[in-house]
């Protein structure tokens, strides 16, 4: 079986969450955040909406805690060209900030939110290419 | 890198790679389409080894089991010795039992499979060149339970193989291969008054006139709004059709639009996004279904759900290519 240290924190989180109904909900509401953030949405121009969102909801999944297949080298390799283009640490804080504010909206309890945004936070290294 | 093994040759994967660009580069004649992992057309299964669950995909459960897999999104952590599956093993036969005139480029192809097909409409099956073995995908503008046959709306392509072949070749009588169904752009029952906003271009009209009838059929009561695009009148199908449904349903409204210079009375002028959204600019609480030209469907669904429509409640037809042009 599973670490139980680990497995079952993780689990635990994802499910006073909500699941993935609550990963749904949050998805629309962070995903549009984010579109209309003028100090970001450039680099959504021009990328396919379904497959950008899907990638949102995979993302929410693991800040939840929840299943994911997420790897460090995946993180690298699919924000590898959004470096290029100037994606820095500035970039990153906007998204935890649409993040944090998406859990607020949707009435999520603090030490939550905490945690959901360390998970996040975990990513930055890989995401910026460092 | 991992190693795939078809027919005693093997070749190890280059970084990156997938499963079909390698067995492309070794002359093994994979049938491919969208290399999207949507249309199923590079399906696969792995006789050693296990495939990655993500090249699995949106395959039937039963599929799955038996480790099929979807070559052009296949990207596997350890050795896999792969088959082609065999025509028998998926495909299903069908006579051909109409072939109608829609428009100038467009034909309704009707086809009477040799088993029944369990879809719904609005999903997608490939018709298969049994003597070349080349297929591709077309959506289902019939609704089971309210025709027997299955109805697909062909456009002809340019140079396109199995279009081509759809309006030159077929006649009635004969009979094909078919596979499928897939695609899960199709009525949602159980909220029957959710308000329904439809919009397509060109042959994209096929699998909304299957979701429409459906949902009617269904007992939908909610507004279905339909708007349907093409540069000039001529590209307007199934209008009369339309119309007397719209005459019978109070709640469905049908619009048909045209982007080109021409303004005819009857149609709206502008593209068909354009005067859905134009019309209907509150999307909170709708379910959209956007069919047809990839440009359209793209910019559609941003704006869709700009506009208010959840994701979840965004569908777009998969497979795209057949209503826009590229050529198979």
């Amino acid at each position: 079986m599973n670490d139980p240290t680990t497995a079952t924190q993780n689990a635990t989180l994802f499910e006073k969450l909500g699941g993935e109904p609550a990963v749904n909900a949050a998805v629309d509401i962070f995903y549009r955040k984010v579109i209309a953030d003028p100090r970001i949405n450039t680099f959504f121009f021009g990328v396919d909406m379904a497959q950008q969102a899907a990638k949102q909801k995979s993302f929410l999944t693991m800040a939840f805690g929840g299943p994911h297949h997420y790897t460090g080298l995946d993180m690298r390799r699919g924000h590898a060209r959004l470096v290029q283009m100037g994606l820095t640490d500035r970039h990153f804080d906007a998204v935890l900030e649409h993040l944090g504010n998406t859990l607020r909206e949707l009435n999520v309890a603090a030490p939550l939110i905490d945690q959901v945004i360390a998970i996040a936070e975990s990513t930055r290294t890989d995401v910026l290419g460092r | 890198m991992p190693v795939v093994c078809h027919e005693g040759q093997s070749v190890e994967l280059a970084e990156g790679q997938s499963v079909l660009d390698a067995l492309l580069a070794q002359g093994v004649p994979v049938p491919y389409a969208c290399r999207a992992g949507i249309c199923q057309s590079c399906l696969m299964r792995a006789v050693e080894g296990q495939p990655p669950a993500s090249s699995q995909q949106g395959l039937k459960e039963t599929l799955r089991l038996q480790n099929y897999f979807l070559a052009c999104v296949c990207h596997p952590t350890e050795n896999l010795r792969v088959a082609l599956p065999s025509a028998q093993e998926l495909n299903v036969p069908a006579t051909v039992t109409g072939l109608r005139r829609l428009n100038a480029e467009i034909i309704e192809l009707t086809l009477m499979a040799h088993a029944p097909l369990d879809y719904r409409a609005g999903q997608f099956i490939a018709v298969i060149n049994k003597d070349t073995g080349q297929g591709r995908s077309y959506s289902l503008a019939s609704v089971p339970g309210e025709e027997e046959s299955l109805h697909l709306h062909v456009r002809r392509l340019p140079g396109g193989r199995i279009s081509g072949w759809i309006h030159e070749e077929l006649r009635a009588g004969q009979t094909i291969e078919i596979r499928g169904p897939a695609g899960d752009c199709f009525y949602v029952p159980g909220r029957p008054e959710q308000p329904l906003l439809l919009i397509g271009t060109g042959s994209g009209l096929a699998p909304l006139y299957g979701i429409l009838r459906d949902a009617l059929a269904r007992g939908h009561w909610g507004p279905i709004r339909l708007f349907h695009g093409s540069r000039n009148a001529g590209g307007i199908y199934l209008r009369n059709e339309l119309r007397e449904l719209a005459r019978r349903h109070p709640r469905f409204d049908y619009v048909p639009c045209l982007s080109g210079p021409d303004i005819s009375p009857g149609y709206a002028s502008g593209r068909a996004h354009d005067a859905a959204l134009a019309e209907v600019p509150d999307l909170k609480g709708w379910r959209v279904f956007l069919c047809g030209h990839p440009d359209m469907v793209q910019q559609a669904q941003m704006r869709a759900y700009l506009a208010g429509a959840s994701l979840q409640e965004i569908h777009a037809d998969a497979f795209q290519s057949n209503h826009a042009g590229a050529a198979s």
